[in-house]
């Protein structure tokens, strides 16, 4: 990516809200004792999609993302007959998340012959007491396992979510990670710093909480190692092999249009973004009495939808235009920034501050 | 006409604490001025933060019928800072009940309290009180009343006005031994206002005592020093509820609506009589002179306005303090306001916060210097902030007072210790009675003005008293501590001190606000200094991080309400020398404990 491009991409995100335990940090909206729902609930999200076929709203997507909660842990069956609903562009991209520990040989065949070609493995660490310590239940040997899996099925594109920051975790027990990662050779590290959502048994438990400049360290020996073997930045949080980008994320940082199934999913066309029920028994309930499934919407005006668009763009390597900034806070922002070709970038220092330049664009 | 003897005017005075509102509440009961349903315990306290402290800061009075007899009572405060109350109801008052805890004794404003009755020609009834404590020591306590004030023991009461106890056998002696009001109720009028205060919808509402004549409803009514001429809208009493009456008739005590909106007029000390032949004004109020000075800055500097108009309101109801126009290179525009005590200036700043809705800021307390300039100019300053060069200066003046402590005698090393830490000179030293001791010391202000109070109290479990007066000024070494951000010297925080405190308070405040203030994104240097010379640094190092980790489709719009609400958090940051400081940093470091 190098200028905005006003983006025809169009996805399409299903919310598989459906997990085996509830990691310590976690505040998405998933559980782990409603398993005797996931047939019910993967046929409300096929009649749901059925119905936005055939009115016409949901036509051919370019990226498909299947998240949660843990999309692995329904059947491949399942995933896949969901999938089957929608209409794809040629070159779609279309990605599960999947917990290291649920993929098998079996699955990830499943996945491929059904028409998956990117898988999303949350690694979170490879050191046991950093993946205790975030309350997290598999052990690092499932990781080169399931990579190996996906592999053997096909797979071409391969990201692995990390998480740095947790309780106890070194510097080196993060570059270890990062290492033991790398030798994987994925194509795509989205690396997250451990962040504490409100409402999580984190939140409560302020020992167990990040430290701002441990995590700055953390966040530049990742870009250096990654870069050296040949992951490049290209989202604050998000590294890949050139064009090996996610395309799917891309159209959110573009504000692109994309449709969300599914309890708690986000949809956002053309300035209107909206979401759906929030529990997997109320979003079973509404799509079977025929309703809607949103819950609320939220309308942007041009001027925040400038802003909000802006902000977006500087967190990747689109960047922002020169003049998003007055020169006074252009002054005090610049070693967090570099020019080039009118357009304002951040530097590795900036990304790290990105919420400093965001608040000041215009 | 009816003769003034059925009336009796006293108000109940004492140090704080000793249970004034609390008799009160039993001689409302008695006279069954109040339901009992409504009953609450210091029932005239009626500002929430009266009741929120569990002291008096205003004087109430109130009519109540005993017997044949109606009394104007008046329930003052006891703390120091409040003095003024106290003398304001003297004046309208034959005789006062100067009551004593029967656990405690004497105090410093027992002593400071009587004195003041007696110089105003009050008859003293005294009381032990308390006496249902098991620590009550009446007879020990009446002996000490008699030694040191002259009081014969056999005439001192003793009550609980926990249980009621004694309260009938206290208003009997009241009647009895206070004399009444003298006055010609067919006379021209004359009354004088010993209190005020601004009601929204009712304009002012006067406290008056009637010296002589009558006041009758819908009559013209003069105001002397205002000049100026309104008709009495309402006239009543206070039984506690405003009841309103027909007339007050001399030597009679009430309230008066004469739909005043101009907060200049019907204050304390004012003179009533007739617009035609008027009286002549009777002796006012000497106002006290504010001790303490500090700077209230709304937080909002749209509200300078505001401010302005509450404190001009407020100050009907409490003249004590003053006010003038300043301007704060850190702070915008705001007030340089003197009180009469750290703990007056800590309420006026609340009931401005809460009666008016504002929020302020309050810069450092500061006591008032005389500048001796080189050039032999003499300048006089409130704020450390105008206090010249060291090289334009001369000399600097500071005020002392004359504190008088009353402490149990096993404390007496413990507080001249203090006192000389503090810069006292001790005056006098002597036994009030065998058990209780005397310390006479004239101090600076400034230093009693910061944790003097405190450190008094935590040093004798509370058992020494302080009671003070201003003693002039003496020139000291005084230096003033600059503290600088980034640099930029921030006036707020300057301070004037005495030069060995000065290295001690640049340590405090850097080492404070480098909690307060935070990361930037660049180091920023806390300095502070005297003159050029810096005596302590801390540094608030540059952040490194500061960035929401993720940002996929589902919380777009939650990142941005974050972003959102940290732009409207930059908005409310002062910015002084490029940094940015919250106010909340302003608040914390200038609050006085700690
Ligand atoms: N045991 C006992 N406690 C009392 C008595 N009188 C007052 N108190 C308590 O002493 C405390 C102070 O009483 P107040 O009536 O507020 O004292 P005050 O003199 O009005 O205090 P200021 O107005 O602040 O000077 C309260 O906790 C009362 O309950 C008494 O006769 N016996
Ligand atoms: C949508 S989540 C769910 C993916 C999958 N259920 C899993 O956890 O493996 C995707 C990624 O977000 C990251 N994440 C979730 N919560 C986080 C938090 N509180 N702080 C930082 N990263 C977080 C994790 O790296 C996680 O893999
Ligand atoms: S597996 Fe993922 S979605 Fe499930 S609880 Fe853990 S972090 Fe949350
Ligand atoms: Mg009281």
């Amino acid at each position: 990516m190098s200028a905005p491009v006003e983006s025809t991409d169009f996805g399409v995100y299903v919310h598989i809200p459906f997990c085996s335990r509830r990691c310590d940090y976690c505040a998405f909206a998933t559980w782990t004792d409603r398993d005797h729902l996931i047939g019910e609930y993967v046929d409300a999200v096929c009649l749901e999609l059925d119905r936005s076929v055939s009115s016409g709203e949901l036509v051919s997507a370019t990226s498909v993302f299947f998240g949660g909660g843990t999309p692995s842990l329904i059947p491949g069956e399942l995933l896949v007959r969901i999938l089957d609903r929608i209409p794809l562009a040629p070159d779609a991209e279309v990605t599960v998340e999947c917990n290291p520990d649920t993929v098998t040989a079996e699955l990830a065949a499943i996945y491929f012959a059904g028409g998956v070609n990117r898988v999303s493995f949350g690694v979170q660490s490879m050191v046991p007491h950093v993946l205790t310590a975030l309350g997290r239940t598999h052990d690092p040997a499932s990781v080169a396992r399931a990579v190996g899996f996906a592999r053997n099925a096909g797979f071409l594109k391969l990201n692995l979510d990390l998480i740095y920051g947790g309780a106890g975790e070194t510097l080196d027990d993060w570059c270890e990670t990062l290492d033991a990662v790398i030798a994987l050779r994925p194509t795509h590290v989205s690396a997250y710093a451990l962040t504490i959502e409100p409402g999580t048994p984190l939140a409560s438990d302020p020992a167990r909480h990040p430290d701002d400049d441990d995590q700055a360290d953390k966040y530049l020996a990742a870009e250096e190692r990654l870069r050296n073997a040949g992951l490049l930045n290209y989202e604050i949080s998000n590294w890949a092999v050139p064009g090996d980008e996610c395309r799917h994320n891309e159209l959110y940082w573009a504000q692109g249009d994309y449709l969300g199934f599914g309890c708690a999913a986000h949809s956002h066309r053309q300035g209107r973004r909206w979401w759906n029920v929030r529990t997997p028994d109320r979003y079973i309930e509404t799509v079977a009495a025929g309703e809607s499934t949103e819950a609320s919407f939220e309308l942007l005006d041009p001027e925040h939808r400038h802003v909000e668009g802006l902000r977006l763009a500087l967190r990747t390597n689109v960047g922002v235009p020169s003049d998003a900034l007055s020169d006074e806070d252009r002054e005090l922002l610049d070693p967090l920034l570099e020019e080039a070709g009118g357009r304002l970038r951040l530097t590795v220092d900036g990304r790290l501050l990105a919420n400093e330049v965001a608040v000041r664009l215009r | 006409m009816a003769s003034l003897d059925r009336f009796r005017n006293l108000c109940i005075i004492a140090h704080i604490d000793h249970g004034k509102s609390t008799l009160a509440d039993r001689m409302l009961e008695l006279c069954g001025a109040v339901d009992p349903r409504d009953m609450r315990a210091q029932y005239l306290d009626s500002m929430d933060i009266e009741r929120e402290r569990g002291i008096t800061i205003k004087l109430q009075s109130v009519r109540l019928d005993y017997r044949d007899h109606v009394l104007h009572l008046i329930d003052t405060p006891g703390h120091v800072d409040f003095g003024y109350e106290v003398s304001r109801s003297l004046a309208a008052c034959e005789g006062a009940i100067l009551l004593v805890d029967a656990a405690q004794g004497i105090e410093a404003q027992t002593l400071a309290n009587c004195y003041l009755a007696l110089e105003n020609n009050l008859e003293i009834v005294a009381a032990l009180n308390k006496i249902d404590l098991p620590a009550a020591d009446p007879d020990r306590y009446a002996a000490e009343i008699e030694k040191v004030l002259g009081i014969p023991a056999n005439e001192i009461l003793r009550v609980s006005a926990k249980t009621g106890e004694g309260v009938s056998e206290l208003l009997d002696a009241v009647v009895e031994r206070i004399p009444a009001p003298e006055g010609d109720p067919d006379a021209t009028l004359q009354g004088l206002i010993f209190d005020s205060h601004f009601d929204q919808y009712r304009g002012v509402v006067s406290s008056v005592r009637i010296m002589n004549g009558t006041l009758r409803t819908g009559e013209r009514v003069k105001f002397v020093q205002a000049g100026s001429v309104y008709s009495a809208e309402e006239i009543g009493v206070r039984r506690p509820d405003p009841t309103p009456i027909a007339s007050l008739g001399a030597g009679e005590v009430g309230y008066l609506i004469a739909g005043i909106k101009d907060v200049g007029e019907a204050r304390s000390g004012e003179t009533i009589t007739t617009p035609v032949h008027p009286a002549p004004a009777l002796e006012g109020y000497l106002e006290p002179k504010p001790m303490v000075f500090c700077g209230l800055y709304p937080i909002d500097g749209d509200e300078f306005t505001s401010l302005r108009e509450a404190l001009d309101k407020l100050r009907l109801n409490d003249s004590s303090y003053t006010f003038q126009p300043e301007s704060s290179g850190a702070l915008g525009f705001g007030f340089r306001c003197g009180f009469l005590g750290l703990l007056h200036m800590e309420i006026v700043r609340e009931r401005l916060e809460r009666e008016f809705n504002l929020s302020l800021i309050a810069t450092a307390p500061s006591v008032q210097y005389v500048v001796h300039k080189e050039n032999g100019d003499i300048i006089t300053i409130d704020n450390p902030s105008e206090l010249p060069t060291s090289t334009e200066v001369s000399l600097v003046e500071e005020p002392f007072l004359r504190a008088t402590i009353l402490t149990p005698t096993a404390y007496t090393g413990t507080l001249m210790e203090l006192c000389q830490a503090r810069r006292g000179e001790m005056i006098k030293i002597e036994y009030l009675s065998p058990e209780r001791m005397e310390l006479v010391y004239e101090l600076p202000l400034a230093e009693v003005v910061t944790d003097f109070f405190d450190q008094m109290k935590s040093r004798t479990q509370g058992y020494a008293s302080l009671d003070y007066e201003p003693a002039g000024y003496r020139s000291s070494e005084l230096v003033k501590v600059d503290i600088l951000l980034n640099a930029v010297p921030v006036d707020a925080f300057s301070m004037i001190v005495h030069k060995d405190k000065a290295y001690n308070y640049g340590l405090r405040m850097t080492e404070k606000l480098k909690e307060l203030i935070p990361r930037q994104l660049f180091d920023v240097p806390i300095q502070a200094a005297i003159g050029g010379r810096i005596i302590a640094r801390e540094t608030v190092k540059a952040k490194r991080k500061d960035v929401l980790a993720k940002c996929y489709g589902g919380d777009i719009s939650r990142k941005n309400k974050l972003l959102e609400k940290q732009k409207a958090g930059k908005k409310r940051m002062k910015n002084i020398g490029r940094v940015e400081v919250p106010q909340e940093a302003f608040v914390s470091a200038l609050r006085l404990d700690d």
